[in-house]
């Protein structure tokens, strides 16, 4: 059975032009995602993680030509997702939708929640006649836990767990078979977050979803992610299953990644070994050459400079050229 | 006696649809060189206790109780004495550096006029103490970078600067409100670790308020968790995670999960965090709580038990435990 | 399980009707004294350029053939004769033609403004939306019309043309349009930007229907203030050309030719000729500016 969607090497650029640079001057280009692969199973869950300017959010966008993307995006085998045109990428648009991360911020605030769930319903299938969408539109109200007096609410009545129940309903109420969730959970409460985690998993099982899951909680991701993808700088440092990336990682980043994760357990936090990394991340119109971790990287020699690392395609993709597990001269004791 | 003693704190605000009750009889007590963490999530009232202490609460703002700093009360002070405490003997550090530093001065001018209004030093002294302070919190070529303006520096560096200023006057007492929050995993660690040399290298007392219970786990001496104003639970951090005795520190160290659990388990506390407009009678966790009872309308006092800890809740802790 | 019991009982008892965003800003509103008091004046006027004509004793041709000639010394007002504001230069009743003079003052700033209002937003909303080569374009086009001296062009088209009404409507109209499509080009860049619209782009809603259903309804805030002081302009920008002799024709007038008319004649004593429609002019624009005020602050977005 060939994969959901099959994604090989995509880019996103960004011309960056300086205010004062006369209108000839070439702009400079930002390369947020820079060469990403990955496939993606029916019904799996791949997390991608890093830290700000990965580009993860913009490698969501650019899967579904919401920002320019160059590359190959295949959609169950057939087509190329990024050779269509805007009107031709539309009814595709039904089968992979997206949830926010600001989950006010992405209900439009003079709608009321009917209204909000029921448009990608009018959208796509203007066919449906008005009583049935209601009904469509309780149904899933009730799906996301929603009670259905609260139809003709407003998004600023609810909270943000309620309201990224609203965002997740308008997304699932046109059966899409891919759900892009940019950061979901990042703004609502630990205790809240816990509740709309369930109920994507719950929802995935029920329908059979496959999920792109894009955060910077490293702790989140693992419960909720079959495969996990780690970006640095637009490219992928690291991707494997679940289990193997978070108890055998082999890309320094990772590594240092996964040791900067705080543990709520005092004994385990206070005995937990740092990576350290040293400086800051570099600028992603200015990346240094070769591997882009290199200015980074505690392991890294004078090769790292040379080449630039590919994931390659096995189970376990490690982009570094001196790959391993973790010496004991690398840690810093807490 | 203790650096800061708070006694049945009260604040409330004046708002559109009637009084909020942001927080409810809260006592706690700090001892000079102690870290403390305050945890909870939105509506707990961490962030206006911190408020509260530095006199800083919105204009709308009602308090009542007591806030004693090393023995001199404080809670509605006046402002001649408390911009003399604020500056001297407490600091505060906030979750955004960017709209903490003024972006049009640089950093060398802010840090400066710290040291020249508060210790009369001169411009000189007060640059070269700047530098100083800004090496003690790693920031690196300190001489150059000190000429910069804040956008010039990444997050996490902005969030030294800020510590670095605090630190300038030696304070007694540091309150950091959420100062990681808005920085990435690594950068958190690094301004974690930095925190917790300078405090021992200072022997500061630190009040850290967070929502993150592994950052207080790695961090703090003491915990204490508030949810909806009120204290729920407190004590020493190791026993209070490894048993906690109260349903909502149960449920969220059950809800957050753990990168080194081979599931990373996440349980769910059903419900919303309570409305501070029109709170639940009682026990704010009431509505929530698997163990609610008649007897919950009624507040449960914070009661003492095993020497330092102490909790507020009516079910007896092996049933909580159990 | 993820609502308990006792959440499900309490919303269940909360009415089902949302409070809007729109009734939030309606309570604002009627809690700003000020604004209720603007309410309160351009209601008066409204209702006396309206149902004024009904209390009048003299239609606003009719000359007073009984104090032509004696103007200063009989045509002041008073109850008796019928005159309530006096009469003007000519003997006509001057309660009546300020009636009439509001009507047409009023109407042309109405109607001046809803058509600065369509064109402006539509065409502001387009720009910038699409962005790119079209908004550049869009832009610079209104950057030259701006460049355009209206006033004059205006005065030019109603003296080749006559002083027709409809010309007046709408010269005036689209001298101000251009204002209101930066101001919309510019908050709709706002809005693009919000999570919600590049919600809406992920489902796959169209264009029109993103500007027509998530960005326009989100303007109306800053389009509503920005109408309310659109309107006393146009009123002053008719009130202008009035003034110099080109607005409405006689016998219809405005405010504005009322009161270059009693400027007129203020040497000889007849201060009520200047003085009435003065007060009914300043008391639309003071109306008006208050809501307009009251407007801002009730719709302001930090607050939504």
């Amino acid at each position: 059975m060939s994969p959901l969607l099959s994604v090989r090497d995509l880019h996103v650029k960004f011309p960056i032009t300086r205010a004062g640079d006369m209108p000839w001057t070439k702009p400079r280009i930002l390369h947020a995602v820079n060469g990403v692969s990955f496939d993606l199973e029916p019904g799996k869950t791949l997390g991608v993680v890093g830290e700000s300017g990965c580009g993860k959010s913009t490698l969501a966008r650019g899967l579904i030509q919401m920002v320019p993307a160059e590359g190959q995006v295949m959609w169950q085998g057939e087509t190329d997702l990024l050779s269509l045109s805007p009107r031709r990428m539309k009814p595709y648009r039904s089968e992979i939708q997206m949830v926010f991360q600001d989950p006010l911020a992405s209900l439009n605030p003079r709608m009321t929640l009917g209204q909000i769930i029921a448009e990608p319903l009018k959208t796509h299938r203007p066919d449906v006649p008005t009583r049935e969408r209601r009904a469509r539109v309780a149904q899933m109200m009730e799906r996301v836990g929603l009670l259905p007096q609260m139809i003709n609410r407003y998004p600023h009545e609810f909270s943000g767990g309620q309201c990224q129940r609203i965002g997740i309903a308008r997304a699932l109420i046109v059966e899409p078979k891919l759900l892009i969730c940019d950061e979901p959970v990042s703004a609502l409460d630990v205790s809240i977050q816990a509740q709309v985690i369930e109920l994507l998993k719950e929802l995935q099982r029920d329908l059979g979803l496959a999920m792109i899951f894009i955060a910077h909680d490293l702790s989140v991701v693992k419960n909720i992610s079959d495969e996990v993808m780690v970006l640095y700088l637009g490219r992928v440092m690291e991707k494997a299953p679940k289990a193997q990336l978070y108890d055998d990682p082999q890309h320094p980043y990772t590594q240092a990644l996964l040791s900067a994760v705080p543990i709520p357990d005092p004994i385990a936090e206070r005995a937990k070994q740092i990576v350290p990394m040293s400086g800051d991340m570099p600028s992603p119109m200015n990346p240094p050459s070769g591997c882009v971790f290199r200015g980074r990287c505690l392991r890294a020699q004078a090769d790292c400079a040379q080449v630039v690392p590919q994931p390659g395609e096995s189970l376990h993709q490690v982009a570094c050229i001196h790959p391993g597990p973790l010496q004991a001269s690398e840690t810093a004791a807490q | 006696m203790s650096l800061l003693e708070i006694d049945k704190l009260n604040v409330t605000f004046e708002g559109d649809d009637g009084p909020v009750h942001a927080v409810n009889d809260l006592s706690l007590a700090i001892n000079r060189g102690e870290t403390l963490g305050i945890v909870g999530e939105s509506g707990s009232g961490k962030s206006q206790t911190a408020f509260s202490i530095m006199g800083l609460l919105a204009p709308n703002g009602r308090t009542g109780g007591s806030i004693r700093f090393d023995g001199q009360e404080i809670l509605g002070a006046k402002p001649k004495v408390l911009n003399k405490i604020r500056a001297e003997r407490i600091a505060m550090i906030f979750q955004d550096p960017m709209t903490s530093l003024n972006p049009y001065m640089r950093i060398s001018e802010q840090m400066a006029e710290v040291l020249t209004l508060h210790h009369g030093l001169s411009k000189r002294d007060a640059l070269a103490e700047s530098v100083r302070m800004l090496d003690a919190v790693k920031i690196p070529a300190a001489k150059e970078r000190i000429r910069l303006f804040p956008h010039e520096f990444s997050g996490g560096m902005r969030q030294r600067v800020m510590i670095a200023m605090s630190l300038l006057c030696k304070p007694d007492l540091l309150i950091a409100d959420e100062p990681t929050t808005a920085l990435d995993v690594t950068v958190q660690a690094q301004i974690m670790d930095l925190l917790g040399d300078l405090q021992k290298d200072f022997g500061m007392a630190t009040i850290l308020i967070t929502h993150d219970l592994g950052v207080v786990a790695g961090f703090c001496e003491r915990v204490l968790v508030m949810y909806g104003g009120r204290v729920m639970e407190q004590g020493p951090t190791e026993p209070l995670f490894a048993k906690p005795t109260h349903p909502y520190t149960r449920g969220l160290l059950a809800a957050v999960p753990r990168v080194d659990d081979e599931d990373a388990t996440m349980k769910a506390i059903p419900g919303n965090p309570p409305n501070m407009a029109a709170p639940p009678e009682g026990c704010p966790f009431r509505p929530r709580c698997d163990y609610a009872g008649d007897d919950c309308r009624v507040m449960p006092p914070l009661a003492p038990f095993d020497g330092a800890r102490a909790r507020a809740c009516h079910r007896p802790i092996a049933e909580v435990t159990s | 399980m993820v609502m308990t019991s006792e959440q499900r009982v309490e919303t269940s008892e909360i009415a089902a009707k949302g409070r809007s965003p729109w009734a939030d800003a309606r309570r604002r509103f009627f809690r700003n004294k000020a604004a209720l008091m603007g309410l309160v004046i351009l209601g008066f006027v409204v209702a006396f350029a309206l149902f004024g004509n009904s209390l009048a004793q003299w239609s606003n041709e009719e000359l007073d053939y009984n104090v032509m000639g004696q103007i200063v010394e009989l045509g002041g007002p008073s109850i008796e004769s019928g005159h309530y504001f006096g009469t003007d230069d000519l003997g006509r009743d001057l309660f009546a033609r300020t009636v009439q003079g509001t009507q047409i003052s009023l109407a042309v700033g109405l109607v001046g403004a809803l058509i600065a209002c369509v064109v402006g937003t539509l065409y502001g909303a387009v720009a910038g939306y699409f962005g790119g080569r079209t908004d550049s374009i869009m832009m610079r086009l209104v950057d030259i019309f701006m460049a355009v001296p209206y006033m004059f062009v205006l005065i030019l088209l109603l003296v080749m043309y006559g002083r027709s009404i409809t010309i007046l409507f709408a010269g005036v109209g689209l001298i101000s349009w251009m204002e209101m499509a930066r101001i919309v080009r510019g908050q709709t860049l706002t809005i693009k930007g919000r999570e919600f619209v590049e919600a809406a782009r992920a489902t796959g809603v169209s264009a029109p229907v993103i500007i027509l259903r998530h960005i326009v309804p989100n303007l109306l805030g800053v389009i509503a203030v920005y109408a309310t002081l659109l309107v006393p302009l146009m009123i002053l920008t008719e009130s202008f050309i009035s003034f110099l002799g080109l607005g409405v024709q006689e016998p219809l007038t405005s405010l504005g030719a009322l009161i270059s008319e009693g400027a007129g004649t203020i040497a000889y004593g007849t201060t009520w000729q200047l003085g009435f429609p003065l007060l009914f002019f300043c008391l639309t624009l003071f109306g008006l500016f208050f809501i307009g005020d009251g407007l801002r602050d009730a719709l302001d977005p930090k607050d939504r």
